[in-house]
């Protein structure tokens, strides 16, 4: 028994580890979704959380737990940078922003020797597992639970709906914005390290426009009433290549067509549980 | 040296302008920022690649062809895409999702059936005279790039001030509802705008890409970064700010080759966007951008 | 002028070469209901707008309980106690009636990111005591029964109820309502006096933009006039009402003839 879910295990390796870690990059765009904002950026923190993690491994030897911390707060200074501005212009800017700065460190990273330009960087040693991606992903899960059902949850769910009334209610739209952003950031950026160290190999292309747009395609299919919707969505778009093969080839544009669908004719997405907003019983 | 440099930029500023126009015209007046605006200057640059290869259509047909048909095109994506949002009244997040999924399913397609290798014009079809001023050289498609955006920008701006069509699209730009109740009509003016903004993508595709002689799907979005800088910088839905910004990033990005280091070049305009952004969001000539309270 | 718990002072707004708002100065007296009248395109919501803090004016000031709040966001202005209902009904319609006045409290109740994580008992004991008071006031304006349903799908009376209900749940010193009559049949329309009635009664001060007349006859203890984005007239009801600038303001329309007619509309 034990012997086949090993060699299952084996065979599917980087399809499990891709379901976690997609898992949490569709939680970084959840929250950004969440308060009525539009951030194309995860893919690009992501790249800077792996690059960063992957620098920091293989040229400083640096302890894993540092290097995760740290792949957390360079996109998260970066997002500080993208999105302090943006806090009181409309939502477009920030949509616009991010993408672009998702160009640009496509373009640093290809230019740049320290990270091994176009090629990328190689030999990153194994030092995730499925351990440590589902836990992080569980951990991210319950902690968005928990928020959800609390005043937090009520003034994100507020802003989304109609962000001019809740400022009339005392929520501070701006901080609200910012921290939605940088906890976005952290998210990618932890998903970024930690793709880096099962994958052992990194490349710029794999931060760029494409990825950008897949992220959303998780959260629009699945929905973002609850948290559980954007991982429903990675999950469903992960495997659903894998099983269908001619899905395979044109995966992008399938994704780019769920998007499509999602925005004109399934707003809510596929899972139809709104999370409940209140802390105690009601 | 220096005099070269300068020409090169003023002619990638007007590339960029020519570029951003249509990009600007499409959300100053219909609101929306629709990232397909990429697609459509590939598509332009590809269909007048397959117009001159297989029908061995002069490039002066070839052109204006390519052009109107990537503008019909544009016309659809909005018809399909946007205007249920509009009519929804779906928020402004709704288009840009929307317009970027469209955009990934466009280029996966465009990817999937035509490949990503570089494709180039039959040399029939190039130009390749030049003039020369002193030590400054200047080809024939670039100076056809600067001379369409000058004149294109000086059409739009008689366009808009001058005729009344131009009043109903500055009406629609302000309020649409209003614009309604006065007896524009709305629909055909929106497909209009579409329609031109269209056209403007493909121009600069075609003539960008005949400059550079390299073509493939995906070049509609190395434009893009630089459009989205040029629009943000000279003011979301200004004609003027989209040329002055243009030409400025143009100059800034040759003078950055050429005194600093090319592989920054193209940070420039992103460094430039961020600085908008903090210092003067609404750009040169942008009017009351921000929205929030 | 002094104690006054709003004050208007010269205030100006214009867009493009149009004054929608020119040069108004009018004061509200705490624990009163202050009625704001005229026709339409008067400038009533985009005073409001700028009270509330959506906009920005281009001459004159605003001042809530003597501080002048001309650069305050929506959201501080809220924090400190002013309130405001719309006019097209904005109920965050995919939440419960519960969730919307909980979501009215949001100044109020206390919790941190680090409490609501770790679900400390000090989190718990704030969101129970909002459930709380959030029941008072769903009770106060008639939904106690509603509570868990989608506010969405609340008829449109309710909906009006719940978006007062949620302004009231910010605890406000200052309540704007914007033609909180709107849409509403007679009996309705009486409730909604009631209920406007011991709202003031708690000590809340109302603001209201009304096209209703017998409503605004009824409820208010002092009228400000509006035409044309100016101040046209002030005083009681009683005067407003015979007042002949005003009637000449609303000549033409239906309101206008009843004025007229001195008969009570409806």
């Amino acid at each position: 028994m034990y012997e086949f879910l090993d060699d299952f295990l084996f065979s599917y390796q980087s399809l499990i580890y891709a379901l976690g870690i997609n898992g949490l990059l569709a939680l970084s765009m959840y929250v950004v979704l969440a308060i009525g904002q539009l951030s194309l950026g995860q893919a690009a923190f992501m790249g800077l959380g792996a690059y960063t993690s992957a620098l920091l491994t293989l040229k400083l030897g640096a302890p894993f737990p540092l290097v995760l911390l740290a792949s957390m707060a360079v996109p998260a200074v970066a997002a500080l940078i993208i999105g302090a501005p943006t806090l009181r212009l409309s939502g477009v800017y920030l949509a616009l922003a991010t993408i672009g700065l998702g160009e640009v460190l496509r373009i640093a990273f290809v230019n740049s020797e320290l990270t091994g330009g176009a090629l990328g960087l190689s030999g990153i040693p194994e030092k995730a597992g499925y351990t440590l991606i589902f836990s992080c992903l569980a951990l991210a899960l319950i902690a968005f639970v928990l928020v959800s059902r609390s005043r937090i949850g009520r003034a994100m769910e507020a802003m989304r709906e109609d962000e001019i009334a809740a400022g009339m209610l005392g929520v501070h739209l701006p901080r609200y914005r910012l921290s939605a952003l940088v906890v976005s950031a952290m998210l990618a950026g932890l998903a970024g390290a930690l793709n880096a160290h099962v994958s052992s190999f990194i490349s710029p292309n794999d931060y760029g426009f494409d990825a950008a747009v897949t992220i959303l395609s998780y959260a629009l299919l699945g929905g973002i009433g609850s948290p559980f919707g954007p991982v429903v969505g990675a999950i469903i778009l992960t495997l659903l290549p894998e099983v269908l093969r001619p899905l395979h080839d044109f995966r992008l544009v399938f994704n780019g067509l769920i998007i499509v669908i999602a925005v004109l004719f399934m707003p809510h997405g596929l899972v139809p549980w709104r999370i409940r907003r209140t802390g105690a019983r009601a | 040296m220096l005099a070269q440099q300068l020409v090169n930029g003023i002619i990638s500023g007007a590339t960029y302008a020519l570029f951003a126009l249509g990009f600007t015209l499409m959300f100053g007046v219909l609101n929306v920022v629709n990232l397909t605006y990429g697609v459509y200057f590939s598509t332009g640059a590809l269909i007048a690649l397959y117009a001159t290869r297989h029908f061995v259509a002069p490039i002066l047909i070839a052109l204006p062809l390519a052009a109107i048909a990537t503008g019909l095109i544009a016309v659809v994506i909005d018809g399909l895409l946007l205007t249920p949002l509009r009519r929804k009244k779906a928020p402004e997040l709704a288009s840009l999702m929307v317009t970027l999924g469209a955009t990934l399913l466009l280029y996966s397609l465009m990817t999937a059936f035509i490949g990503t290798d570089i494709q180039r014009f039959p040399p029939a079809a190039i130009d390749p005279s030049a003039i020369e001023i002193g030590t400054v050289r200047v080809s024939r498609s670039q100076m056809l790039i600067v001379g369409t955006a000058f004149v294109m920008v000086v059409l739009l701006l008689a366009l808009m001030r001058g005729t009344r069509l131009g009043l109903a699209i500055r009406a629609l730009a302000e309020n649409p509802d209003v614009a309604r109740l006065m007896g524009v009509d709305v629909t055909l003016v929106t497909f209009f705008v579409s329609f031109v903004s269209g056209t403007l993508g493909a121009a600069a595709g075609i003539l960008i890409g005949l400059n550079y002689n390299a073509i493939q799907p995906y070049m509609g979005e190395a434009m893009m970064l630089k459009g989205f800088a040029v629009i943000i910088i000279g003011g979301l839905g200004d004609i003027r700010g989209a040329l002055i910004a243009g030409l400025i990033l143009g100059l800034l990005e040759g003078l950055t080759a050429g005194y600093v280091t090319s592989t920054l070049k193209d940070a420039v305009g992103f460094l430039l966007l961020v600085l908008t952004l903090w210092f003067r969001p609404v750009g040169l000539f942008g009017r009351a951008a921000i929205k929030r309270a | 002028m002094n104690g006054a718990i709003l004050a208007l002072e010269n205030l100006t707004v214009r867009f493009g070469g149009l004054a929608a708002v020119d040069g108004v100065s009018f004061h509200v007296e705490p624990q009163t209901v202050h009625g704001l009248i005229g026709p339409n395109g008067a400038g009533k919501t985009t005073a409001f707008n700028l009270i509330s803090g959506l906009g920005h004016q281009n001459d004159g000031h605003i001042l809530f309980n003597g501080e002048t709040i001309d650069d305050w966001p929506s959201w501080e202005r809220a924090q400190r106690g002013l309130a405001r209902t719309f006019q097209n009904i904005r109920t965050f319609g995919e939440m419960t009636v519960m969730e919307n006045v909980l979501a009215g409290m949001h100044a109020h109740v206390g919790g941190g990111l680090g409490a609501t994580l770790l679900r400390l008992p000090s989190f718990r004991a704030a969101e129970s005591a909002a459930i709380g008071k959030a029941r008072d006031i769903l009770g106060f304006v008639g939904l106690a029964d509603a509570s868990a349903r989608r506010a969405g799908s609340l008829p449109y009376g309710d909906q009006r109820r719940l978006e007062i209900a949620r302004a009231l749940a910010s605890d406000p010193k200052l309540m704007l309502l914007d033609e909180p009559a709107a849409g509403m049949n007679p009996s309705e329309t009486a409730s909604l006096i009631d209920l406007l009635l011991r709202l003031k009664a708690r000590g809340v001060t109302l603001l209201l933009v009304e096209h209703d007349m017998h409503f605004i006859m009824n409820l208010c203890d002092r009228i400000t006039v509006l035409n044309f984005g100016r101040k046209i007239a002030e005083s009681t009801p009683v005067e407003v009402r015979s007042d002949p600038s005003v009637i000449e303001a609303y000549l033409g329309t239906k309101v206008g003839e009843r004025l007229e007619a001195g008969a009570r509309v409806r």
